[in-house]
């Protein structure tokens, strides 16, 4: 098994925490990780993106043209990375804001409105959550058990209490997938 | 009298001095402050205790003629090795010896952030306003209007600036615990510096902060004048300029 | 002290030197902030091992004030490290050439930036020259590692520390951005306890820690006014590279058993470059990779044997082409030294080695 992942959107939207949070679940669950960052300036406004993957293999290039699965934030980054993704693969975006939407043939597309949801239910920290709970419902590459096991580790303890919040946004997230 | 009989003896040179013939010049200050220090090295028992780091300039060989370990720095360099030395090795006395050059030039960034982080050692500063050792150049304490090899008509302020009082300036950080001035031109002179060198070995201990220790020196060679003409010199000249004292004690 | 063992942790490569550097029983750390390293320090002093294992960690002036801090301390025999990027290595040059003149033992991490001048922040490997021919002035020579994973990263501050000491002369760990700012598992070594002063004296009797009664006095110096005496120095000095040259040579090789072409990359960019394999590899395209994890001393017998064998040989680089002179070196006209490589933080496309792969080297051959 290995899957190629590209998270990409504005900074602020939580796309490194959440590559985090998918690469330590990785490694709860035995996988090789990696967690590549596009790191300086582009993290200050502009798009943040992070490069994760897990294999069951010792993982070559960090850095790839490609990728299995694309977790797109805004539409910088769907103008970015649509067209890098493997035919096959799948592109899941967040509709906020949206005005041109993905409209590749050979790839599947979802949609997520992650950020609405969390909006109008006053969670907006837990949308990175709620996007990944959609994201591993569409690819189930780690399971939840060792997302949440992996919360615990990366938390510091005093956090701990938020970890069934995060639990319930994951699944509420499941629930947001409409595919296109 | 019988000069070898112990019982005769009026001076004995301390253990602490190797027995090596110096290169420093005849009437150059050099040749007392290491003494000085080997002395008060002596009287305190601190020879296993004590690192010495050396600089580039004349005193860059103080390590042959004083009997301690030693570390010799880069050009400038020697407060940054001291700071290590001692944050790794707090029980134990470490001093730079470094000249107007090295401290005040071309280590002005290392003296200062060694000094303002109150690093618990010793600076000792020797400054006679010239570059002794690559031949008699402008320093940055050079007095306005003395001639040099790279000011052959004097020190111009338009040109190069004033004189640099870093003493001064380092007795204003609030790292530094004994900021003092002294020379070694007379006997009366000698014994206040010997004073507060060995003050400022015994401050590195207490935790205070920096000992500065500036000796205004002569360069005869530099200078081009004898011995005796070199400190008239110094004390008609220098002084205005950098007046002998404590700048701060706390 | 703390007493965890073996560790997997998911950490940044700069968050892992600075773990392996207390863990190793690191005695100082001298740095000054820059991007893409600033974790090792900030590392450092999140987990405050002065209150552990007693580790120093202070912030300098200057990079140049760090370099000489270093000197300082590995002057007393003690475990001293540095790290900083690419322009302030330049600072370091001068330091540098003085503790390798004064062999001293210590570890620096350069994690490379986009140059010249200030340059970029993003990942380059530009500073291979400055690590690898003597950066400062004089002949001397860094052992040079070159981590590509995080793994390596902590285990090379722990290999590095040993050459060091084994050789007395200063140890580089030469990273780039990708690696010190990317995450990945690691398994972290045990704690190994600091030296005491009396070890210290015992195995490095040259450490100026005070002059003890009836012995003599240690003197740490670069200087060396007689010509003769300096080229005795000099010899002294050339004559312990031929021996880091004979027993340090490290390197790491992939399908190069029947490879026709090969490739010949550090660090990450060997990484990118192993992802081109596996392209090439699928396509019927028999190339293998070469990785030399030291630069100094560079594994030219390796290259000259496989390369030898084949039919050309690619060198990747995030430069304009610096190690490819020791390719060209190594392979001495052999077979023909191709040359592909991305500028100023820009790291290469595995799709674009196996392009340049296709295109410079295979097609000139059929």
């Amino acid at each position: 098994m290995k899957e190629e992942i590209i998270i990409a959107g504005f900074g602020g939207q939580g796309v490194l925490s959440m590559g985090k949070i998918l690469a330590y679940s990785g490694l709860m669950q035995d996988k090789e990780v990696s967690w590549m960052p596009a790191y300086g300036p582009e993290q200050r406004g502009g798009t943040a993106n992070v490069t994760v993957i897990l294999s069951d293999e010792r993982i070559s290039s960090p850095v790839l043209n490609t990728y299995d699965t694309a977790i797109l934030l805004n539409q910088p980054s769907i103008d970015k990375f649509e067209n890098k993704i493997k035919p096959g693969g799948s592109l899941i975006f967040d509709g906020n804001g949206i005005t041109r939407f993905p409209d590749r043939k050979d790839i599947h597309i979802y949609r997520v409105d992650a950020t609405e949801y969390a909006a109008v239910n006053n969670i907006a920290k837990m949308m990175n959550m709620l996007m990944l709970g959609a994201v591993l419902k569409i690819r189930p590459i780690v399971e939840i058990k060792n997302v949440l096991k992996g919360l615990k580790k990366t938390l510091p303890e005093r956090h701990h209490h938020l970890i069934p919040m995060n639990e319930k946004a994951l699944q509420a997230g499941a629930e947001l997938i409409v595919k296109l | 009298m019988n000069i070898i009989d112990s019982a005769n003896l009026v001076y004995r040179k301390t253990p602490v001095m190797t027995d090596l013939t110096m290169h420093y010049c005849p009437g150059c200050s050099h040749g007392v402050v290491h003494k000085l220090v080997a002395e008060v090295i002596d009287e305190m028992d601190i020879q296993d205790k004590t690192i010495g780091i050396a600089p580039v300039g004349c005193a860059v060989f103080a390590y042959k003629y004083i009997d301690i370990d030693w570390q010799q720095a880069a050009h400038g360099r020697a407060p940054a090795l001291a700071t290590a030395v001692k944050r790794l090795l707090p029980d134990r006395y470490v001093f730079t010896y470094q000249g107007d050059g090295d401290l005040a030039a071309i280590g002005t960034a290392e003296t200062i952030h060694a000094c303002n982080r109150g690093e618990n050692i010793v600076i000792i500063f020797i400054n006679n306003g010239i570059y002794g050792m690559t031949g008699g150049q402008m320093a940055p304490t050079t007095l306005d209007g003395m001639k040099t090899a790279t000011s052959p008509s004097g020190r111009s302020v338009p040109l190069n600036g004033y004189p640099l009082d870093m003493t001064k300036l380092l007795a204003e950080l609030d790292g530094t615990c004994y900021v003092t001035r002294q020379s070694v031109h007379s006997l009366g002179a000698v014994r206040k510096t010997k004073k507060a060198l060995r003050k400022a070995f015994e401050n590195s201990m207490l935790e205070k902060g920096t000992s500065v220790i500036e000796v205004v020196s002569t360069c005869n060679s530099g200078w081009k004048m004898t011995p005796d003409e070199s400190n008239k010199w110094m004390v008609e000249n220098m002084f205005p300029k950098y007046p002998m004292g404590d700048l701060k004690d706390r | 002290m703390r007493t965890e063992q073996e560790e997997i942790r998911l950490m940044k490569g700069n968050e892992a030197i600075a773990e392996a550097a207390i863990r190793c029983g690191c005695d100082g750390y001298f740095g000054y902030p820059i991007t893409p390293q600033s974790e090792i320090m900030e590392t450092l002093m999140d987990l405050r091992p002065w209150e552990s294992t007693g580790m120093v960690v202070l912030q300098a002036e200057s990079e140049t004030a760090s370099i000489n801090m270093v000197y300082g301390a590995a002057g007393c025999g003690k475990k001293a490290m540095t790290s900083s990027s690419s322009p302030g290595m330049s600072l370091m040059q001068e330091g540098l050439s003085y503790i390798a003149c004064a062999e001293l033992p210590c570890v620096v991490v350069n994690v490379m930036r986009g140059g010249p001048g200030l340059g970029t922040i993003q990942p380059s490997q530009a500073d291979y020259y400055q690590s690898v021919k003597g950066g400062g002035h004089g002949d001397y020579k860094l052992i040079t590692l070159a981590p590509a994973s995080v793994q390596e990263m902590a285990d090379f501050t722990m290999l590095a520390f040993e050459l060091a000491f084994k050789y007395r002369n200063p140890a580089l760990i030469l990273a780039d951005g990708i690696i010190g700012q990317m995450m990945e598992k690691v398994v972290l070594p045990p704690y190994q306890a600091r030296m005491t002063e009396e070890e210290i004296r015992r195995k490095y009797p040259w450490a100026t820690l005070g002059k003890l009664r009836g012995q003599k006095q240690n003197i740490i110096t670069s200087l060396c006014l007689l010509p003769e005496e300096m080229e005795a120095v000099n010899l002294h000095l050339q004559a312990k590279y031929r021996q880091v040259e004979q027993n340090e040579v490290r390197y790491e090789t992939l399908h190069c058993d029947d490879a026709e072409y090969l490739i010949v990359a550090f660090g990450s960019t060997a990484r990118v470059c192993q992802k081109a394999v596996e392209t090439a590899r699928e396509q019927g395209i028999k190339v293998g990779l070469l990785r030399p994890i030291t630069l100094y001393p560079y594994p030219s017998e390796a290259i000259a044997r496989i390369a030898g064998r084949g039919r050309g040989v690619l060198t990747v680089e995030m430069s304009a082409g610096q190690m490819l002179d020791d390719v060209r070196l190594a392979v001495n006209g052999a077979v023909p030294v191709e040359f592909f490589g991305r500028l100023g933080g820009i790291v290469p496309a595995p799709d674009e080695v196996f392009e340049a792969l296709k295109t410079k080297l295979i097609k000139e051959n059929v």
